[in-house]
């Protein structure tokens, strides 16, 4: 039923991990300016995407379980731009 | 059917062990249905109590803390232990499985936790009452930072309330993908199994949203995080922000449900199918997916900013859509329907007639410049209750009637229900319609006093709440005794899943799991003719 | 009967879920149970759903950090900059390698390889307690230099979302003890792992909000 991949690849997939660390440690010693959070956030997302799709199996599970899956980060995404967006569009007298 | 040898649902044990031990949904829903019933009725008393409060202007029977303690603990128990909880949480256990022909929801011992969850919130939040909160429901910083009542512990208790709420809607929506009998596709699902759905959505993704909110507040209160606070940088509105962002969804958690058995009474009464069934199961859904993205409509005069207040203003509109779509289709049903003016069928009209007026009255609070003069007025006040009375208490009272028999395997006096029908029907206008002029004349919400010219709009306003306490006491009164003699399986000749077995259900619904092959609506067609 | 019999009923029924119908109503066993197959991928359902109220639930925490980063840059990389990045990366890499032994005790108990699900689960509970202590020393030293929750916004962000991380890691560390306990037992095989499958997902959930945290508050400074 579940019986995907082997303990080869799920090592693999743990050096992919600790590799993306070293990557994010290591691009957070240089000064993007503003582009700092976006990067570490790209670099976060593609290892959470990482652990979902192989550690967690999303990758063989259906299309129900994306939709309740992505669902809430889009949420989130709603969360944020509106209270970030009504915070810096205030007019202050 | 064979379930003469099987004992029915209430009769499958006895004591409270039986009860507080069980994993059966009917039982689970009955149990619920007593709790949040004890806690509407003591939140009734204080609102009768606070509208006492208000038949002369200044001191009546009560001090002004005594009327923001009870303001307070009407609000909060209404929302939080009785309307959220309320209607998905009792009927739903109750009928879901029933619905849909399942033997049970998929997780019964998960359903059971939950139900202690509530228990343990509620007590939580009872406890809490030693040093009553004065904050109103919406526990607003910054005064819910410095009030020196106990917002931590009733907080706390609301936090836990919440978890339970998350773990029956994620029982409910998995059940519902699950465990729907062979042939119960999506399109033959009936309504109100979709208007539970739509209602667990939101439970399941906005809940935490405030979950989240409540501790931030009980660490802003502990350790003083800042976060809501102006002298340490933080931002007050953030909290409304967090706070809107559950709590709008919720209210459609509270309506959902209710429509849900509209949807299910109107066809049995109008002896119809019901019209634009996919257009209502869809604008649950859309409601569900809207209702995420108007929360800022409650901030229009908070100081947030104009851009936010305009989109937010835009989309309310926008979430009008799917609940018109309902209401004129519940009309379209009735059209050239033979109508049958049941107990259960009043309340339905009545929620139609009522809930328009609520959701009529929300447009003009959706619109910015009606709302700077509406807001914190009776006119708010008017229309949250002519939408979560006239709305979801009509519809849980029509549910209350309609599945009477079901529940309990008796019938009860339809003269006596009509005449408290009538009497609450009369009352809550009484009550609630006054209140509309009051508000748009300037007399604001939460005021313990009130300027002398006001006074006669308050008192008929306080009138009303005698009539429609007479009617609900009736009410009770009929459906605590009910006729001798049991109930027939199914007195109204439904055509949906809960009505094929006797009534009361045996304690395993099905004996087989059935197979379904025509929609559920399907009345006045051949198809009902033969059976 | 009395409060006490209700309250031991209560605490057993929920440390022993599994022994729980048969006790209360012999009759009820069999009729509320589904067929295998439904029941292993609704629970697999419902733990996505859950795992999406916990996302939701630090989505607060989250737009916090996106609004008052945004107010208050110089107070964010000050604040940042103070802390241990090296005890951050320690622990990351502790709560990855977690998750992948984690992943592997899935694999195991799929194809019956008991002895090493045990080992693995062993391994799991061991890396969260590193991870604890590891958090319990950073915390001593922040509350030494006189520290605290609210000393400014960032400090108040940073022990908000680590303590409900932390939280979340002994809820963690509860329930892979209890699964563990279960193995020992012999309750579960190549035929019945959901508990460990779904166990497993909450226990990815928790490295992935951290796999978030680390970055946005040991890093961009």
């Amino acid at each position: 039923m579940d019986n995907h991949g082997s303990y080869k690849s799920l090592i693999n997939i743990w050096i992919l991990l600790m590799f993306l660390t070293v990557v994010t440690v290591g691009a957070a010693q240089f000064d993007f300016g503003a582009w700092n959070v976006p990067i570490a956030l790209i670099i976060a997302s593609v290892k959470a995407g990482v652990v979902a799709l192989h550690f967690m199996h999303l990758k063989h599970e259906d299309g129900l379980t994306w939709v309740f899956a992505s669902y809430p980060l889009f949420l989130l995404f709603l969360l944020i731009a509106f209270t970030v967006t009504d915070m810096f569009s205030r007019v202050v007298n | 059917m064979s379930q003469e040898q099987e004992k029915n649902y209430l009769e499958n044990g006895e004591g409270f062990a039986s009860w507080f031990f069980t994993v059966d949904h009917k039982r689970i829903g009955i149990m619920y249905l007593w709790a949040i019933g004890v806690f509407f009725i003591i939140a009734a008393i204080a609102s009768f109590l606070v509208r006492f409060e208000h038949l002369t202007p200044g001191q009546t029977i009560m001090t002004a803390h005594t009327y923001n303690v009870l303001f307070t603990l009407h609000g909060s128990m209404m929302v939080f232990l009785f309307i959220v909880p309320g209607v998905a949480a009792s009927f739903g256990n109750f009928l879901i499985p029933l619905m849909i022909g399942a033997k049970d929801v998929i997780f019964p011992k998960l359903n059971l936790y939950s139900f202690w969850l509530y228990l343990l919130g509620a007590a939580v939040f009872m406890i809490a009452l030693a040093a009553p909160a004065d904050t109103g429901w919406t526990f607003y910083t910054p005064y819910s930072i410095e009030s020196g009542a106990n917002v931590i512990l009733i907080t706390f208790g609301i936090f836990i309330l919440g978890f339970s709420s998350i773990l029956t809607g994620i029982n409910f929506i998995v059940t519902m993908h699950k465990l729907r009998a062979p042939g119960m596709t999506w399109d033959r699902l009936p309504l109100f199994c979709w208007a539970a759905y739509a209602t667990s959505l939101l439970q399941v993704l906005a809940t935490p949203v405030v979950g989240i909110t409540l501790l931030l507040l009980i660490g802003e209160r502990f350790f003083g995080l800042g976060f809501f606070d102006p002298a340490r940088g933080g931002d007050p509105v953030l909290f409304q922000h967090f706070f809107w962002f559950y709590s709008h969804p919720a209210v459609y958690i509270m309506i959902l449900p209710a429509m849900g058995i509209i949807s299910e009474v109107i066809p049995v009464f109008s002896r119809k199918p019901i019209f634009g069934y996919k257009a209502i199961a869809y604008a649950s859904l859309a409601i569900a997916l809207i209702s995420f993205l108007v929360w800022g409509h409650h901030m229009f005069v908070s100081g947030q900013s104009k851009l936010i207040n305009v989109i937010f203003s835009v989309i309310t509109y926008a979430v009008a859509v799917p609940t018109a779509i309902k209401v004129f289709n519940w009309l379209w049903t009735l059209y050239k329907g033979s109508i049958e003016l049941s107990t259960a069928m009043l309340y339905s009209l009545a929620f139609i007639f009522l809930f328009t007026i609520g959701g009529l009255t929300g447009l003009f609070l959706g619109a910015l410049a009606a709302d700077v003069h509406l807001h914190d007025t009776y006119f708010v006040v008017a229309h949250m209750h002519y939408v979560m009375i006239g709305g979801t208490v009509f519809g849980f009272f029509a549910a209350l009637h309609f599945w009477y028999p079901k529940m309990w395997g008796r019938m009860f006096d339809e003269f006596k229900a009509k005449i408290a029908f009538v009497l609450i029907f009369i009352g809550f206008n009484v009550i609630f319609f006054p209140q509309f002029i009051l508000g748009t004349l300037g007399m604001p919400r939460r005021y313990f006093n009130y300027a002398p010219e006001f006074q006669s709009l308050h008192q008929l306003s306080t009138y009303g709440t005698w009539i429609g306490a007479a009617g609900f006491i009736l009410m009770l009164w009929t459906l605590m005794r009910p006729l001798p003699g049991k109930a027939p399986g199914n007195p109204y000749r439904s055509l949906s899943l809960e009505w094929s077995m006797d009534s009361p259900p045996g304690t395993f619904n099905f004996d087989e799991i059935p197979t379904i092959t025509e929609p559920v609506y399907n009345y006045g067609t051949k198809i009902e003719e033969e059976s | 009967m009395g409060f006490f019999d209700v309250t031991s009923k209560v605490l057993k029924s929920i440390a022993y879920p599994s022994e729980m119908v048969p006790s209360i109503d012999t009759e009820d066993d069999g009729h509320h149970h589904f067929d295998h197959e439904t029941e292993h991928s609704g629970a697999k359902l419902g733990m996505w759903l859950f795992l999406a109220t916990e996302l939701l639930l630090f989505g607060g925490l989250f737009a916090a950090y996106a609004i008052y980063r945004a107010k208050y840059p110089d107070m964010f990389q000050h604040g940042s900059q103070s802390l241990n990045v090296v005890l951050g990366t320690v622990n990351t890499v502790i709560l990855i390698f977690s998750s992948l032994t984690v992943a592997i005790a899935v694999k195991a108990i799929q194809e019956n390889r008991i002895k090493l699900v045990k080992i693995m689960l062993w391994i799991t509970i061991i890396c969260a307690a590193i991870f604890a202590v590891n958090k319990y020393f950073e915390y001593s030293y922040k509350f030494n230099l006189g520290i605290f929750p609210g000393t400014d916004i960032f400090y108040s962000i940073y022990f908000a979302a680590t303590g409900v991380h932390m939280l979340h890691v002994f809820i963690g560390m509860a329930v892979l003890g209890v699964l563990l306990r279960k193995v020992y037992k012999g309750k579960y095989s190549k035929d019945n792992y959901t508990a460990i499958e779904i166990g497993g997902l909450y226990w990815h959930l928790v490295d992935l909000i951290w796999i978030y945290l680390f970055p946005l508050l040991y890093l961009v400074g």
